[in-house]
């Protein structure tokens, strides 16, 4: 099972609900593995921080990092001995990463998404592919969480890429969980971590930004056709917006975190929410009792509720 | 992806964050509220870059004016009834769009995985693919009381938010110049890519909002990065700063370490939200609270350093080529 962790309005808690959901769930199953043999390298749980622009999950998971690998996208090698500056590269560019200018190719890696295209298409075969490094891969282990993350390099525009390296590299192995802290935003960063996630958490604030960028995210959920349920965080400040349209909308608010200064004192020091607040445990080991029940029972993408006569999002 | 320096009236101030949720458009707001205070600045011309997620346009309520279509990219389509199922398309798409349909016998493109990288459209034997333009979004040119605001809608799970941020500046900046404003403000999306650095560039000032938080100060060192990359003049401001004041201190250290300027710091304060909700930049409708009193000050700095920049001074190429030396 795939569940994510976005929000639209960024800042809103993503990071703390996603670590949260992972600690209380790796917590619980070593306690149950206590006293009995542990499978060997046998975690039931994946976390993958896909907030490569700004990740901050390894923060608050402090996993010893055992690999790393560059993520990369393919670029043209343009061989000057056999390109007549045809131009028929440039054509058939999208993103204006080739021009030809003064009889000779002029390449701009940096706007590049690495398609290919150039490489079929040109005539005289003079193009081959070399791979330049757009962010970094990492994986390792947080206690019992096998943890992954991407980073972007700084300067690099394309996120996407290092994103999906990432979701491909760390797949997770038979009957793992795995948990995926999205980036803010509702464009491509955000669709690429979703998509293929069976269940997500929209964390947001009760203000009129956070309802505004919910709104937008709850958008991106029906597009993909995934179902999802709220995370009200810092309860208490703003007004009631969020939650009349969480009721008109039909969608289920599953936990409210309130705003009390030291929850966000805690946090601000890097410590976790359960650290702070353990009662906090068994809220996120219920949700996901909650979501996994549901989703297994459902046998689709279709959540009923039974504790509210809300459903999910369809 | 920079645009390069171009000799422009207009200075430029963007509002970064790395992190998001430190309060970019708070102070965004309320920057534009102290601007139109400011009788030494001409005009200002407003610019919400968070086109994913844009919240400016709550905070200062314009009249929405002029609604243009923003065409993105196109996504592939394959025509079905011309389409001889060979295959090649699905070999060449490095991006997994191209599917097997339901009864397993015919090619379609999934958009949503769809890079608009067109190899297929021109790998296809058959000519049955075709590209088709998606409509991405819209933006629009809207007025406030504080002056003219560009803002956009990315419509959900769209891509191309780089190209519509750079449009929206260019629209912004084309008009605030016709209109004879001295300033713009852009206020940008989180994170350190494709659309902060649209945002950004061209910038002359960079006011970068974070938290006193281990997340706000990992995530300030790659905004700053980004900033140091693209040259341009930082300042940083630490909202919410008495949350957790050893690591407001922390923050201001590590400025000092990468010789970057403080604008100031903002107490957390419950006039923040509650302006929001009532949809005012907070220095309006709270003068008196410490949020504003804050941000007046920080304004302060920011205004000398904009100065430096060469707003309201007349000799901007002159200070510009002492401010970027390098550029």
């Amino acid at each position: 099972m795939r569940i994510a962790v976005a929000s639209g309005k960024g800042g809103t808690g993503k990071t703390t609900v996603a670590v949260s959901v992972a600690r209380s769930l790796a917590e619980e199953e070593s306690a149950f593995h206590s006293g009995q043999s542990r499978t060997p390298g046998g975690s039931s749980l994946l976390f993958l921080d896909c907030d490569v622009e700004a990740p901050d999950a390894h923060l608050f998971l402090d996993p010893v990092i055992e690999e790393r690998v560059p993520a990369t996208v393919q670029i043209p090698v343009i061989d000057p001995d056999m390109c007549t500056a045809c131009g028929d590269c440039a054509e058939a560019c999208q993103f204006s990463a080739l021009a030809v200018l003064g009889g000779e190719v002029l390449f701009l890696p940096e706007l590049c998404h690495g398609c290919g295209s150039c490489t079929l298409i040109c005539p005289e075969k003079a193009i081959t592919e070399a791979p330049r490094e757009l962010g970094i891969l990492e994986s390792g282990r947080a206690g019992g969480i096998s943890f992954a993350r991407g980073i972007l390099n700084v300067g690099e525009a394309l996120a996407v890429p290092v994103i999906r390296q990432l979701k491909e590299w760390a797949r997770p192995a038979d009957g793992q969980t795995t948990i995926l802290d999205a980036p803010p935003g509702t464009s491509c960063p955000t669709v690429e971590t979703l998509s293929g996630s069976d269940y997500v958490l929209l964390v947001t604030e009760p203000t009129p930004f956070g309802l505004h960028d919910l709104a937008l995210a709850v958008d991106v959920l029906r597009e993909l056709g995934v179902p999802g349920g709220v995370i009200i965080n810092r309860d208490g400040i703003g007004d009631e917006g969020v939650e009349e349209y969480c009721a008109a909308e039909s969608l289920p608010v599953l936990l409210r975190i309130p705003f009390e200064r030291e929850i966000a004192e805690g946090i601000a020091q890097g410590r976790t929410l359960l650290d702070v607040r353990p009662v906090y445990r068994e809220r996120f080991r219920a949700l996901f009792q909650m979501i996994s029940g549901r989703l297994i029972g459902a046998g689709s993408h279709e959540v009923e509720t039974e504790a509210s006569p809300r459903g999910g999002v369809t | 992806m920079s645009e390069g320096r171009r000799p422009a009236s207009l200075i430029q101030l963007v509002i970064l964050s790395g992190k998001g949720g430190t309060g970019k458009t708070a102070v965004t707001g309320a920057l534009a509220h102290l601007a139109l205070q400011t009788p030494s600045i001409r005009g200002t011309v407003l610019v919400d870059a968070d086109v994913d997620a844009a919240n400016l346009e709550i905070l200062l309520r314009p009249v929405r004016g002029e609604e243009t279509e923003f065409v993105g990219g196109a996504v592939a389509r394959i025509d079905a009834a011309t389409c001889l199922a060979c295959g090649i398309c699905l070999d060449v798409c490095r991006f997994g769009a191209v599917k097997l349909d339901e009864d397993q016998v015919l090619y379609e493109v999934d958009p949503l995985a769809c890079e608009g990288c067109a190899a297929c459209y021109y790998q296809c034997p058959e000519e049955a693919i075709r590209m088709i333009p998606q409509t991405a979004g819209h933006w629009f040119a809207s007025e406030t009381a504080y002056g003219p605001l560009f803002h956009a809608r990315l419509r959900a799970a769209q891509e191309n938010s780089g190209k519509l941020v750079s449009l929206v500046k260019e629209r912004a900046r084309e008009t605030g110049e016709s209109q004879g404003a001295a300033f713009m403000i852009v206020d940008g999306p989180p994170g350190i890519g494709c659309p902060a650095i649209a945002a950004s560039s061209g910038a002359d000032l960079a006011l970068i909002v974070t938290e006193p938080t281990r997340a706000g100060l990992h995530d300030l060192e790659r905004a700053v990065q980004l900033t140091k990359h693209f040259r341009l003049n930082t300042l940083v401001a630490v909202n919410k700063a008495d949350l957790y004041p050893a690591g407001a201190e922390a923050i201001l250290s590590r400025c000092e370490e990468w010789g970057v300027e403080m604008a100031g710091t903002i107490p957390y304060d419950e006039a923040v939200p509650m302006a929001m909700v009532q949809r005012h930049p907070v220095t309006e409708h709270a003068p008196d609270s410490p949020a504003s009193v804050a941000l007046r000050a920080l304004w302060t700095r920011v205004k000398v350093a904009l100065e430096k920049a060469g707003l309201s001074s007349g000799a901007e190429e002159i200070l510009r080529l002492q401010v970027h030396p390098r550029s």
